[in-house]
């Protein structure tokens, strides 16, 4: 831990209090001398960052090295986990990846010549994606712009030249348990604005001329929301953030909640403020531990130092935040079930209307929004409506974080302009799929998305591109699939997933996803029919009809996209009795070529189920029966000698 | 008064109304198997669907009528949308003589899944009375998605239980078993073959269609046929 965790910032109660608190930060972000900064948000800690942080301790404790040591959150660059940055006064930081404890003591042995040989990229004045300077909230302090031994700068990679960074403007940049930091990066300076120079009326306007549309998922006009709970009678009026992310492989949410804590809680008292609500909310899953921390953390610090409780700032105006945590339920991230379940009753979805705008958390009138909404509202508020306005689409304004993953070379939390196209994000910024492979599609929006043949892949991300092409955008996960997957098999993986975590309530949801997993299953067994896929049409279209809630609604996309773009690989499991992509466990068989196999006995060793007979230097043979088809052969094998029929 | 446009009428009810209290005002059937008029609309069935404007299915019960809302009980789309969801309960629950007659009349002549059996359809109807007209509430549901059930505290009778048997009375799949939904029978369809097999059973609770035509016409409820029937099953 750094050793501004033991000072918190004073009350601040005027904006010399503010400045005063930025410039503490600013010498703790750009201090006078060396700083190592290690990612430790969840992505880092689960690549070692944990024990990456212990070594740096270790070594600069170990040799009285009078560096600062500072953790930060997650700069979105995931495949190259654990990172470790370096900055030496006067010089541009430099990043080293997939840094193992033992490597430290060499990245720190020369300094201040940082080692740039095991270097991945430099973080210079210039890379604006990732300083902030395109949101004008930083004032980068002294780092020259010029790069450093030839390394690459942010700017010049692909993976964050296209980037555009308004949600995660501080993410891997600030230290997440720290205040000044965030002030120092321009923090709590919206706030200010809004309390003091404009009236709540002023606010909503600059919301509504930003075009923000919710992030959650459904992409309602925030302002219109906004408005909705504004004009509504009665009270007290509640603020919600919605961090229930339950997608499987997206974790946009988390990077803000673990990275920059305090630009949600900046937002959610500046729509406190707009709305006249005095108390907000935010429901985070309990699967989030550390973002539960760093948000108690950033919750305590803001109360300490005025910015929440009574009285902000000196403006009279008054607002809590509490944090309640979600038990697991995927459904609980749909907004009537979340009220609920922050009522203490089941999580389950009722109908709209009456909508949270006019009934929503205690029957009083309530605004819910996700992370990333929150996160993005001071920069309307500071940079003005006009500003986000002017970035993205027609019908899609701003940026959106994606969490891009899945067979990709750069799996990496990115922030993109709205109308960047799926190929600029998959191959330019993505890297494309693995060498030799061929992508096959992108599943976005999560379980209830839809799959995206490659063919489409010049489509814009904007939320009325993706729903014409039958997906969504959701909350914002993005899977590139290669030839390797089975189109059949994702669509049963998702029904199992929406089968697991439908409500129940509703019949047509929970009966329906029941059947189509059964329906699907049924053909990745090769023992489907082809009156199977009248029927799954059906079905699909009855659960969209009829489901009450957006989940229901949502969750036959995987099945009718699928349909939509592969029907031929359906066909091939129904009419062949073959899985094309050679996934389907119960269509497949693994065998071993006589002519490559030189007995080296690598497979023998692997095979959990004991089905591979043979001797060291003779051929080895599968024997079927046994073969439970888990592929570990196939990985095993380097001379590519174990055939998948 | 709240004036509506209900399958191209224009209708008044009263403030709020539901979609299916003002539908079943002005005699426009709505099948439901969740519904109870003394209990609070739950909206889990999504059989009493109706069509809002030329936008989404939404469920009567749940939705309260609006001024100039446009409702159409009887499109196309509802059809399609009750008999691919009353195809779906037949095969969840063949033995619900409810869900049977419900499926003859709204037309469902093909079942095209294999028949589960599982009685349950979670309508919460049993929940519902016990909690509102019993003032009980010793049953919930427990368990989520495809793991949710009716449940008791703990899987053990609740102190709040007094047995009264509310809970089997209200409920749509227990009430009456229908004796066609087998395995091999899945969907019943008995009063439109003219072949009723409830009848021997049920006797003169044997059809719940409104108005069984096929039934009168049939002749079961002829006296001759009744006589002949009844003495066979006296017999046996």
């Amino acid at each position: 831990m750094t050793d501004h965790h033991t000072h918190l910032p004073g009350h601040i109660t005027d904006l010399e209090a503010l400045e005063r608190c930025a410039i503490h930060g600013r010498s703790t972000l750009y201090p006078d001398r060396i700083k190592i900064l290690v990612g430790t948000a969840t992505c880092g800690r689960a690549a070692g960052a944990q024990e990456v942080l212990d070594a740096v301790h270790e070594e600069v404790e170990g040799k009285h090295l009078p560096y600062a040591v500072a953790e930060t959150g997650c700069i979105g660059w995931c495949s190259q986990e654990p990172l470790l940055d370096v900055w030496v006064p006067g010089q541009p930081r430099v990043t080293y990846g997939r840094v193992k404890p033992k490597q430290v003591r060499d990245i720190l042995a020369d300094l201040p010549e940082p080692r740039t040989e095991l270097a991945l990229a430099v973080m210079t004045g210039d890379d604006n994606a990732l300083t902030g300077r395109r949101t004008s909230y930083c004032n980068g302090g002294d780092r020259p712009e010029a790069t450093l031994n030839g390394l690459p700068t942010y700017a010049d990679l692909p993976l964050f030249k296209r980037q555009l960074r308004v949600v995660m403007r501080n993410c891997g940049i600030v230290d997440p348990a720290s205040l000044e930091e965030y002030a120092a990066r321009g923090g709590y300076r919206a706030l200010w604005r809004a309390l003091f120079s404009l009236t709540p009326r002023e606010v909503l306007q600059e919301v509504l001329l930003s075009g923000l549309r919710g992030r959650g998922g459904a992409g309602f006009p925030t302002g219109r929301k906004w408005q909705a709970v504004a004009d509504a009678r009665g009270g007290p009026k509640y603020i919600v953030c919605n961090a229930d992310e339950g997608d499987p492989g997206a974790y946009m949410d988390r990077g803000v909640l673990e990275g920059d804590p305090h630009s949600v809680i900046e937002g959610m008292i500046i729509g406190g403020y707009t709305m006249g609500a005095h108390e907000g909310v935010i429901y985070v899953r309990d699967e989030y531990p550390l973002a539960v921390a760093r948000l108690s953390e950033a919750i305590l610090q803001a109360q300490r130092s005025d910015l929440l409780g009574k009285d902000i700032l000196g403006s009279g105006f008054s607002f809590n935040v509490s944090i309640t945590r979600g038990a697991g339920a995927f459904v609980c991230g749909e907004e009537t079930a979340l009220l609920a379940s922050i009522e203490g009753r089941v999580g389950e979805p009722r109908p709209r209307p009456p909508y949270p705008a006019e009934r929503g958390l205690w029957g009083k009138p309530t605004c819910i929004n996700n992370v990333e909404t929150w996160a993005t509202v001071p920069v309307v508020v500071q940079r003005g409506g006009g500003w986000l306005a002017g970035i993205g689409t027609g019908g899609s304004k701003g940026t959106k974080v994606f969490s891009l993953v899945g067979n990709v070379t750069n799996t990496a939390l990115i922030e993109v302009p709205m109308g960047t196209t799926l190929a600029e994000v998959v191959n330019d910024i993505g890297g494309g799929v693995p060498a030799g492979r061929v992508c096959k599609a992108v599943q976005t929006g999560g379980p209830s998305g839809g799959c995206i043949p490659a063919e489409q892949l010049s489509l814009p991300v904007d939320y009325e591109s993706l729903t014409k092409a039958g997906s969504i955008m959701g909350s914002g996960g993005m899977i590139v699939m290669d030839d390797r997957t089975c189109m059949v098999d994702i669509a049963r993986y998702f029904l199992g997933f929406l089968e697991d975590e439908s409500c129940g309530k509703c019949f047509s949801c929970r009966v329906g996803t029941q059947r189509m997993r059964e329906i699907v299953n049924r053909i990745s067994m090769g023992k489907g029919r082809e009156e199977d896929l009248q029927l799954l049409e059906d079905l699909a279209w009855l659960v969209g009809e009829t489901s009450l809630c957006g989940l229901g609604q949502s969750a036959p996309n995987p099945v009718l996209t699928t349909l939509r773009y592969f029907r031929d690989e359906y066909l091939a499991h129904i009419r062949d009795h073959r899985c094309p992509a050679k996934v389907c466990k119960e269509l497949i068989t693994y065998t071993i070529d006589p002519v490559i196999c030189n007995g080296c006995g690598a497979c023998i060793s692997q095979c959990a189920g004991s089905a591979i007979l043979g001797e060291k230097k003779k051929l080895h043979t599968i024997e079927q029966a046994k073969c439970t088809k888990c592929g570990a052969c196939l990985e095993a094998c380097k001379f590519d000698a174990v055939l998948v029929n | 008064m709240i004036r509506l446009s209900l399958n191209g009428t224009g209708v008044q009810v009263e403030d709020g109304s539901t979609l299916l209290e003002a539908a079943r005002l002005y005699g426009i059937p709505i099948p439901t198997l969740c519904h109870d008029d003394g209990l609070t609309p739950y909206g889990a069935c999504r059989l009493c669907v109706v069509e809002l404007g030329q936008g989404r299915l939404v469920s009567s019960c749940t939705t309260v009528a609006r001024e100039g809302m446009v409702v159409r009980t009887d499109s196309q789309r509802v059809a399609r949308a009750r008999r691919l969801l009353l195809e779906l309960y037949v095969a969840t629950s063949p033995q619900s003589k409810r869900i049977q007659d419900l499926a003859s009349a709204m037309g469902v002549r093909e079942c095209r899944y294999e028949a589960k059996a599982e009685d349950c359809i979670q309508c919460g109807l049993c929940v519902r009375i016990c909690a509102e007209q019993m003032m009980g509430g010793a049953i919930g549901f427990a368990g989520r998605g495809k793991n949710r059930r009716v449940a008791r505290p703990f899987d053990q009778t609740s102190e709040l239980c007094r047995q009264c048997g509310a809970c089997l009375y209200v409920c749509p799949v227990c009430e009456l078993r229908c004796q066609a939904g087998t395995a091999d029978t899945t969907l019943c369809n008995g009063c439109l073959n003219f072949a009723p097999p409830c009848f021997k059973t049920y006797d003169d609770a044997m059809c719940f269609l409104d108005p069984c035509h096929a039934c009168e016409l049939a002749g079961p409820f002829r006296a001759d046929a009744r006589t002949r029937i009844r003495a066979a099953s006296t017999a046996r």
